[in-house]
């Protein structure tokens, strides 16, 4: 009886449906908006180095600051969302299908979020957002900007509800069984936006658009702060849970191996949504009207993501090496050298994993409470984000298009677009040693972040950070290059790439794997613990801010060049 | 739920280090008083010189004792004011001895500022309707450049002010 229930269980979790041209159509218009964002957005990269070295200057009367809302707005916002959502949808199509219905609901969602970011992007080009996509309060951008991004994260939503709404008919179709590892993941990670981009989506709603239109005379900027930094910081788990996804459950499929453990897997992704969201005042820590014991407790709280991130850790490296013993490695360290170095699929995240290391440690020093004094707002933090997000999240997405696109495609990962991925993930590898390096080092020294070149009056300080700024230069320059070879290679996978059949890998369990507790299906369970911690983190002292808020702010046009 | 017996020792090992790593924070925090700067205090935003220490003419350094000085600055895009010396002309660079107590104080007549006294935690973001204020002791002599850290807009880059702590 155990055993055939082991059985029916094993085949529904390893059961990949097929995609058909029409669902790939969809996933592949989310992905390709995503690449196209990453050409745009890098070419803006390149421009600010190139700036901040000193040796050039924007032509047409381009403005540097207009050339960083871009290059923020569309990688941090419109790259990885596209991406994401993309990503969402291919797995739970594979996992747990699509209905025709569902389908359209998400075209709906793709086309709403298409018009929210042109409509973002035509403000920023004519020069009337410059506000970057923090927002800063109380400069006032054109309200077409804030009503844009609020359709980017409507579109997300009705995205999310559907990928809930698959799972639901799935477990309908399924009863007492365990909901695959990946839709369990989408699900978590949908979950974890939408209760999160509520915050934003308030202080959008509420306090910008009517301000901006001129019906709010005035704002409160602490409160859009704390409402944005209560996003800002779950968004940057927004962007690597989906390379959890990948390192978790497709990684060891790859290096031929299987997931260590599905609920440890599944644990690591709660504790990321119980602790992703009640920790924004870390990003607020040198503000002057919150409490500072307030700031600690959620000091306290962001520092909880280490305990799933240790657990993550092990779980890789735990998989690498029985993959590797299995292939017959010896000694303490011969598994390693059983991994697949020559397969890109497992390169370019694994130099993401790599990179997450000093990645996380920046993290930990940035969320010091004291220690963050010496580095917040300098090109430090800057240096940090470029680790993590755009080298261990950047590297994983790419890991996963290089099978992906041509899976979706029907078509082939040949053994020179391989080649040419391995040559990306090293220019990129180089590249953004000599960029983020420069950045940290630059930003101990007091250099600030967000600024364009200046020699502040001839400073002996300013004239040592130049030096940085040049192997900045250098380093974008290099990332540029490696961006160039993303893109062709996408395209190449795109349309190019001989018809064939990729693989979608997705790994399964041990065959003799302890079976996953049914407790982890308790969503009300874990909604409601992650609901209670916000409430916990956030409910003094959000009331504080507003009983003793001071008059609010008139808004500020002249400062961006309205 | 099963955990493998060296994954049960690493997390051990790493929720204990965590523990220790919080508690020393903490410490520094609770009992040696090295909070971030965060006092609360507001202001008018659209009337700064409402406030004693932010009206034209208790701008920029003043001694209130032996090796105790207060900074006063206001903050507009894209400009310190740190008041004017007796010829009337604008300060911008302001000189304080080594190992002195400061006080600084700053408030914006507009948008979010920065300032920080680069490569010190002297770091406060500066918001309108709040005092931003921090206490240090300058201990290293040298020059250093106050600049906006925090986006203020077009010419945010252009701001900035020196100070210098000579022997």
């Amino acid at each position: 009886m155990q055993l055939a229930k082991k059985e029916t269980e094993s085949k529904a979790s390893f059961q990949a449906l097929a995609i058909s041209k029409t669902e790939s159509r969809l996933y592949m218009s989310y992905i390709s908006v995503a690449f196209i964002s990453l050409f745009i957005g890098g070419l803006m990269g390149l421009l600010q180095v190139l700036v901040r070295s000193g040796k050039f200057t924007l032509p047409a009367g381009i403005d540097y600051y207009q050339v960083l809302t871009v290059h923020g707005v569309i990688l941090g916002l419109v790259l990885t969302t596209y991406f994401i959502i993309g990503f969402h949808f291919s797995l739970m199509g594979k996992t747990v299908g699509i209905s025709i219905k569902q389908r359209k609901v998400a075209w709906i969602a793709f086309w709403i979020m298409v018009i929210g970011t042109v409509m973002t992007a035509v403000t920023i080009l004519y020069g009337e957002a410059s506000v970057l996509y923090t927002f800063y309060a109380p400069l006032r951008a054109h309200p077409a900007f804030y009503i844009g991004l609020a359709l980017v994260i409507i579109g997300s939503w009705i995205a999310g509800f559907v990928n809930w709404h698959q799972l639901k008919v799935w477990k309908k179709a399924h009863p007492g069984e365990k909901s695959p590892l990946l839709a369990f993941m989408v699900t978590i990670n949908t979950a974890m936006w939408f209760i999160c981009s509520l915050g934003v989506a308030v202080a959008v709603l509420v306090q910008f658009i009517p301000w901006s239109l001129g019906y709010a005379e005035t704002i409160n900027v602490l409160l859009s702060r704390t409402l944005f930094w209560y996003f800002g910081h779950p968004l940057v788990y927004f962007w690597l849970l989906p390379a959890y996804m990948a390192w978790y459950a497709i990684i060891p499929k790859i290096i031929g191996g299987k997931i260590f453990s599905d609920s440890l897997a599944r644990l690591s992704f709660v504790l990321f949504l119980f602790f992703s969201i009640p920790v924004g005042f870390h990003h607020q820590l040198t503000e002057p009207g919150i409490d500072p014991t307030w700031k600690f407790i959620q000091v306290v709280l962001t520092f909880m993501v280490i305990i799933p991130s240790l657990m993550t850790a092990f779980s890789m490296f735990a998989t690498f090496e029985i993959t590797g013993r299995r292939k017959g490695a010896k000694g303490l360290f011969g598994w390693f050298k059983k991994l697949p170095w020559r397969d890109v699929r497992f390169l370019a995240p694994f130099i993401g994993m790599l990179a997450f290391i000093p990645g996380g440690a920046g993290g930990i020093i940035n969320a010091s409470h004291q220690m963050n004094a010496l580095i917040h707002n300098t090109i430090w933090v800057t240096g940090h984000f470029h680790l993590t997000v755009a080298t261990t999240v950047m590297l994983t997405f790419f890991g996963i298009s290089y099978w992906l696109v041509p899976h979706l495609r029907g078509r082939k990962l040949t053994p020179q677009i391989n080649r040419l991925g391995i040559i990306q993930a090293f220019v990129w590898t180089v590249g953004m040693t000599i960029m983020s390096g420069a950045m940290h080092i630059q930003g101990l020294l007091g250099a600030p972040r967000r600024s364009s070149y200046s020699e502040y009056g001839g400073g002996e300080q300013a004239s040592e950070w130049i030096g940085y700024q040049l192997a900045q230069a250098v380093g974008g320059t290099i990332l540029f290059i490696g961006i160039l070879l993303m893109v062709y290679i996408f395209i190449k996978l795109t349309f190019f790439a001989p018809k064939g059949e990729e693989e979608f890998p997705i790994a399964e369990e041990e065959e003799d794997a302890e079976e996953t507790p049914a407790w982890f299906e308790n969503w009300k369970l874990w909604i409601g613990i992650t609901v209670a911690l916000i409430l916990a983190a956030y409910t003094v002292p959000v009331i504080d801010i507003v009983q003793h808020s001071p008059l609010g702010s008139v808004p500020f046009d002249f400062p961006i060049g309205r | 739920m099963h955990l493998h017996k060296y994954e049960k020792i690493w997390l051990t090992f790493g929720i204990g280090s965590l523990v220790v790593f919080l508690f020393v924070v903490g410490y520094g925090a609770f009992w040696q008083g090295t909070h971030p700067q965060s006092h609360g205090v507001t202001i008018d935003p659209n009337n700064i010189e409402s406030n004693e220490a932010f009206k034209p003419e208790n701008l920029g350094l003043t001694k209130v004792d032996e090796n105790e000085y207060i900074v006063n600055i206001t903050a507009s895009a894209f400009y310190y004011d740190l008041g004017k010396d007796e010829e009337g002309k604008s300060v911008r660079t302001i000189r304080i001895p080594k190992g002195s107590k400061v006080l600084w104080q700053a408030a914006t007549k507009d948008v979010v500022h920065g300032f920080q006294v680069a490569g010190t935690n002297v770091n406060m973001m500066v918001e309108p309707g709040y005092v931003s204020s921090l206490e240090t002791v300058m201990d290293n002599p040298g020059t250093y450049t106050i600049v906006c850290n925090e986006y203020c807009g077009i010419g945010h880059h252009m701001m900035y002010a020196t100070v210098e702590v000579y022997e």
